[in-house]
């Protein structure tokens, strides 16, 4: 059983964000990047697959901001391979662009299964995991958090609103877009990932330019007021304690 | 881009979700603008009759098969690139949901036609369609033209009120063929599973004290629980808090979790992810706690503050014992 693992370098969230000058993108030049957390989820649910039978982990990733960290650390946690695709595939470069250079660099290679984070932060023009079944030609399902393997079909449950899911039988190969791991995603001591660092080494895949139709532009960002909403209370933790008390007697809720 | 308006039609245990009727008010006012017919795209077996449930749309377009009967991201990508294929409409909008997401993305490989996701607003403005997408964990808003005689936008649920896609009334119901695909999927429908039972039914409680990842531990939970009961209320949290098994899955406020509208929900450490936001916006009091000012939880909030809450709690819990 050969598992692909693709992951994505996002913006931190915890991090204020800024728009650029012309107002169509982030500010990208002092942004912090860090794993996409879905396809930390995806990352964890392949190891636990792998744990569970007989399985080989691979991570690919385009090459950007923190990438090399990104995959040294997933062999940390315990992948097998680590893919790094070099090509002009900049941050922020549009979801139907990396899917399908992710197929361009999937398809000779042989895989059964292929888990994706469900969504990432900045997935603007469609969710990759969805677009990449479809360029490779594969069955999907996303919103899954519950996989099981057995021959050549897995069983998943793919999350509905208010707790209610559905179950599928998908045959492989197939993609589905992991929305939780059965499990909280492992973490790699940072003194391990200094040490794959040192030893292991990463694939590196060239993926030339894609052919694909994106079709829309983003002529505006924008982060909406914040606060717009919220009417902020001023002061320490016990005078703020106190004004939350007069609101809620105010509204009658206390 | 074309003229006709249509919508994803979408359901669930015989009956029509919400985010249709969202969609289909949106999309009646789409239509006017662009001068088109509003058209929802059913797909089900024997489920003809939900039609009538659909009377704001000019036609429902229905798609019987065995395989359709129960949602299927194979069947359903199938049977709608089909139909998109042989009517040409300008704009597909379809939600933005667990569902939508399996189609949307879908249907702009199949048809090779646009797609902006996560939108909270669609215009149409100088013959294109315009979406305004919430990115970034709802930190930052793009508004992308969207250039193509038939594009796709998949949007959030919730961004539009539902009563305006609400009328009675059968519209015209013209059959579709089945994809001969059906036939022979590799994705098979195999049940529904209900969700379990808790200790206790947030949507019932009047007061919510909701946790997030800044919570930082389970150890961190009992001072919160303490703050519920001090209010008279119960804890319900954030996704992450569920994924970490500190809590119950019946505990989940939000898009995969449960709706709720309570007099208070009292956030403390939760970002306002718009899959957050979906399940709680409607509460009558929204006062959150969140060290980050630039949290968009601050823009769906009544009261904030960006004091820490590990102050914050202690100091309200001991004042309302007082
Ligand atoms: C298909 C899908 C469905 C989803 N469904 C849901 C759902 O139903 N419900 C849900 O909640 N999420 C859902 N999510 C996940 C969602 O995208 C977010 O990841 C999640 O809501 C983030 O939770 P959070 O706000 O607790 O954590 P974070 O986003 O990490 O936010 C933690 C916050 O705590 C603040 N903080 C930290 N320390 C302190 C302190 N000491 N005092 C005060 N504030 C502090 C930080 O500033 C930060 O804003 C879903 C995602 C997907 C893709």
């Amino acid at each position: 059983m050969n598992i692909i693992v693709p992951i994505k370098m996002v913006p931190d969230l915890v991090d204020e964000l800024e728009i650029n000058e012309d107002g169509t993108d982030l500010d990208r030049d002092f942004l912090s990047y860090k794993l996409n957390e879905f396809d930390d989820h995806a990352l964890e649910e392949a190891l636990q697959l792998k744990e569970e039978g007989d399985a080989t982990v691979t991570v690919i990733a385009f090459d950007g901001e923190e990438t090399d960290k990104a995959l040294f650390t997933a062999i940390a946690k315990g992948a097998d391979n680590a893919v790094k695709i070099t090509g002009d595939f900049e941050e922020g470069t549009a979801s139907h662009v990396l899917a399908k250079a992710l197929a361009e660099a999937i398809k000779g290679m042989d895989y059964d299964l292929i888990l994706t984070g469900v969504q990432a932060a900045d997935d603007r023009d469609g969710q990759v995991g969805v677009l990449l079944a479809n360029y490779l030609g594969v069955p999907h399902v996303s919103v899954v958090s519950g996989v099981t393997l057995s021959g050549n079909t897995a069983t998943v449950h793919k999350e509905y609103a208010g707790g209610m899911m559905a179950e599928f039988e998908v045959d492989l190969p197939a993609v589905l877009g992991i929305q939780a791991a059965r499990e909280t995603p492992r973490y790699a001591p940072v003194s391990r990932v200094r040490q794959i660092m040192r030893q292991a080494e990463l694939e590196e895949v060239e993926v030339g330019d894609v052919d694909v139709n994106v079709g829309s532009e983003v002529r505006r960002m924008f982060t909406p007021e914040a606060g717009e909403g919220a009417e902020m209370i001023e002061g320490d933790a016990e005078e703020v304690a106190d004004k939350i008390l007069e609101i809620l007697k105010e509204k009658g809720v206390r | 881009m074309n003229q006709d308006i249509f919508v994803v039609a979408e359901h669930l245990k015989g009956s029509v979700e919400d985010v249709t009727y969202e969609l289909l008010g949106k999309g009646r006012e789409l239509a006017g603008s662009t001068g088109g017919k509003l058209v929802a795209v059913l797909m089900g077996s024997g489920a003809e009759g939900l039609a009538g449930s659909l009377g704001a749309a000019d036609k429902v377009i229905y798609v019987d098969h065995p395989a359709l009967e129960n949602f299927n991201p194979e069947a359903y990508a199938a049977a709608l690139a089909d139909v998109v294929k042989a009517n040409n409409p300008g704009l597909v909008l379809v939600p933005n949901t667990s569902m939508g997401m399996d189609l949307a993305a879908s249907l702009s490989v199949r048809n090779d036609l646009p797609l902006v996701a996560y939108a909270i607003d669609v215009a149409i403005d100088g013959g294109n369609a315009v979406a305004t997408s919430q990115l970034y964990g709802g930190k930052v808003n793009a508004e992308s033209v969207l250039e193509g005689d038939t594009v796709a936008v998949s949007v959030l649920a919730g961004s539009f009120p539902a009563d305006a896609g609400k009328k009675d009334g059968a519209p015209d119901v013209e059959k579709a063929a089945a994809p001969g695909e059906l036939d022979n999927l590799k994705v098979r429908f195999k049940q529904l599973i209900e969700p379990e039972g808790g200790d206790v039914d947030i949507t019932a409680q009047e007061i919510l004290v909701s946790v997030g990842r800044g919570i930082q531990s389970d150890e961190n939970l009992p001072m919160v629980e303490e703050l519920a009961e001090a209010l008279g209320g119960a804890v319900s949290a954030s996704r992450p808090i569920i994924d970490n098994k500190w809590l119950p899955k019946t505990r989940q406020v939000g898009k995969s979790g449960l709706k709720v509208k309570p007099k208070l929900y009292l956030c403390l450490g939760i970002s306002g992810a718009p899959e957050h936001i979906e399940g709680m916006k409607d509460a009558e009091l929204i006062i959150a706690i969140n060290t980050d000012e630039s949290a968009p939880i601050f823009e769906h909030a009544h009261y904030g503050s960006t004091e820490d809450l590990f102050d914050i709690v202690p100091a309200l819990t001991e004042k309302l014992k007082g």
